[in-house]
């Protein structure tokens, strides 16, 4: 026989409290795993409705022309400028280490035409690298399919008196309006769109680009990195990052983060107090039996160390089923509370074997002053009968 | 030659508010190896406080206990445990055991904190239940058991590892006489094997068992203490 069966039977014997004890510090660690799981999946969720919030990285010429604004449409700055973007800058981006963060780019040329009278900016972009950006676009008809296929803005349709399949001259080639952009309240709305190749070919500027727009996310990495890593790619061209998009929602998640953290203190220390209070009731039921122990020659450490192996394993099965509970947790109703679907099991070995060790630990540093307690009781006092 | 145990000038007092209680009041003892003392005396006469003393449980307040040449009240305090451990068993009134173990469980306690391996305290304890007639019983919880079987039990766990004194308080105080004649009789054959044996007891057949019986009266030894 050794310590260790002396805490095993007594556990055995307490069932009724032992359960308790083990439910509340199950509680605590139930809310952390959960917390931490949910914000995981919070983190990916965010990641994987990325293209919901558009471009965040934009790249642009090297210009000294401050007045160079893309929102404004005052595009003077990139039409002037010697050393613009070129169609051949567009693959490199996708040639960075961390490519497999970019979910879409999409290059653009800007310049103003003028049809029946009326100057208008007019945009050439990849169609289906811009409708990923703009998961937003409602159109009415169709998106281009083809170069001699454009999509208006909904301002400029109606400053054209144009709809659907009407037909534009611009700058001397006929094309087809294949559809028209439902009111979006930004600067889509003032545009006509076409195709890139078309728009380089009727400003005269081959190869040109004006601007790259670029989606991307890293997990494990702030948006920094990929902005850096573009840019040694492209020396000439000026990238930022466009913070604002995701900054709101990370914000969000900052803030859960935060709550999250604040919560699980909260539970762990009740979780503490819960066995700090049921250890003390047992240590002090037990007098007669220390007193025992003590008169057949155990040292006060092995009084304490059989308060402690008896912390220990109800910090262990309330880490394993704490575990357990909180992945549970984490899985069914996180993804209920935050609208997400189709929800992975995400099995994590460092989380599961940090939730058992601070189980453990708040296991066995709410059972220090007891195990004292119990380690300096009298044994004459305790064994009144003696 | 120095007796198993010496007891010099042994004073015990115990203070509760003003008034203070004189357990013990120079007692002098000489106890040799394979004695079997009786300590009789009526209640409040310092028997329990002695035999705590003895049993190195309750620091005297003057004197000195000397046994096998160790002053065991001058040991550190785990020291002292240990003391306990390696030179005496305990059989306390009433028999507290400890209710969620079985016999050969409550048997093996003193063993636990030895560095015996499970198969030697396993082998040690079924021996000693042979030899207190409870090896049957062996898995059996205390509150399965007899008064005299729960007896038996406390008396292999004082003896499981080999001590050489044997302190006991009224061993037969919870027993009915035919039982108490029974547990008597172990103790008598113990000390015939050589066994010191210290019993605290009222009752004047018990100490008709031993061979020396010291009376207690005031906290002071009236009769078989020193010559």
């Amino acid at each position: 026989m050794r310590l260790k069966d002396i805490s095993i039977n007594n556990l055995r014997r307490r069932k009724g409290k032992v359960f308790f004890l083990i439910l509340g510090l199950t509680i605590g660690i139930t809310t952390v795993v959960s917390l931490i799981s949910i914000s995981r999946l919070m983190n990916e969720d965010i990641a994987n409705k990325l293209d919901e919030y558009g471009a965040n990285i934009l790249i642009l010429p090297r210009s000294d022309d401050l007045s160079l604004s893309y929102g404004g449409m005052n595009i003077g700055g990139v039409a002037m400028d010697a050393r613009t973007l070129n169609d051949s800058d567009v693959p490199k981006i996708r040639e960075i280490e961390v490519r497999e963060n970019i979910s879409a780019v999409s290059p653009k040329f800007v310049g103003a035409v003028e049809i029946e009278g009326k100057k208008i900016p007019l945009m050439g972009v990849y169609f289906q690298e811009e409708g990923r950006l703009k998961k937003w676009w409602k159109v009415h008809g169709a998106i281009p399919k083809s170069k001699e296929e454009v999509l208006l803005g909904n301002e400029v349709a109606v400053r054209l008196f144009k709809s659907t399949n009407d037909h534009l001259a611009i700058n001397g080639k006929r094309v087809r309006i294949s559809g028209i952009l439902e009111e979006t309240g930004s600067q889509d709305d003032f545009l006509i769109y076409a195709d890139l190749g078309f728009v380089q070919e009727a400003l005269n500027k081959p190869k040109a680009v004006s601007l790259i727009e670029v989606s991307a996310y890293c997990n494990t990495c702030p948006i920094e990195e990929i902005v850096n890593q573009i840019s040694k790619k492209l020396p000439h061209a000026k990238v930022t990052a466009i913070k604002q998009t995701l900054q709101t929602k990370m914000e969000a998640l900052d803030h859960f983060k935060k709550f999250s953290l604040g919560i699980s203190i909260i539970v762990l220390l009740i979780g503490a107090l819960i066995v700090f209070t049921n250890m003390m009731a047992s240590v002090n039921e037990r007098k007669r039996e220390i007193g025992i122990f003590r008169a057949i020659g155990f040292r006060k450490s092995h009084i304490m160390r059989i308060i402690f192996l008896e912390a220990l394993i109800v910090g262990l099965v309330a880490g394993v089923t704490g575990y357990l509970l909180g992945l549970g947790i984490s899985h069914f109703v996180g993804p209920m509370v935050l609208g997400m679907k189709n929800v992975r099991w995400v099995i994590d070995p460092a989380l599961a074997i940090g939730a058992i060790f601070l189980s453990a630990l708040v296991g066995v540093l709410s059972s220090i002053y007891p195990a004292l307690h119990a380690s300096k009781m009298d044994p004459t006092e305790a064994l009144r009968a003696l | 030659m120095m007796s198993l145990i010496e007891i010099k000038n042994l004073s015990k007092t115990y203070e509760g508010g003003e008034e203070k209680v004189h357990a013990l009041v120079d007692v002098g003892l000489h106890i040799e190896r394979g004695e079997f003392i009786s300590v009789m005396g009526p209640s409040g006469s310092g028997k329990s406080t002695l035999l705590t003393i003895l049993g190195g449980l309750n620091h005297p307040t003057a004197g000195e206990v000397v046994v096998d040449d160790i002053a065991i009240y001058q040991l550190p305090l785990e020291r002292l445990a240990d003391f306990r451990r390696e030179y005496l068993g305990f059989i306390f009134q009433s028999f507290q055991l400890i209710s969620y173990l079985t016999v050969i469980e409550n048997v093996m306690l003193p063993l636990s904190i030895t560095e015996r391996s499970n198969r030697e305290q396993s082998r040690m304890a079924e021996e000693i239940l042979e030899r207190t007639g409870l090896k049957k019983k062996e898995k059996r919880l205390p509150d399965q058991l007899s008064g005299g079987e729960q007896e038996r039990v406390a008396i292999a766990r004082a003896l499981v590892n080999a001590p050489p004194i044997l302190l006991a308080d009224e061993p037969t105080g919870n027993l009915d006489t035919k039982t108490g004649k029974e547990i008597m009789e172990l103790f008598k054959s113990l000390n015939g094997e050589g066994q010191t044996i210290i019993m605290v007891t009222h009752n004047p057949e018990n100490a008709a068992f031993s061979s020396r019986t010291i009376s207690l009266r005031d906290g002071r030894v009236a009769n078989g203490g020193e010559d």
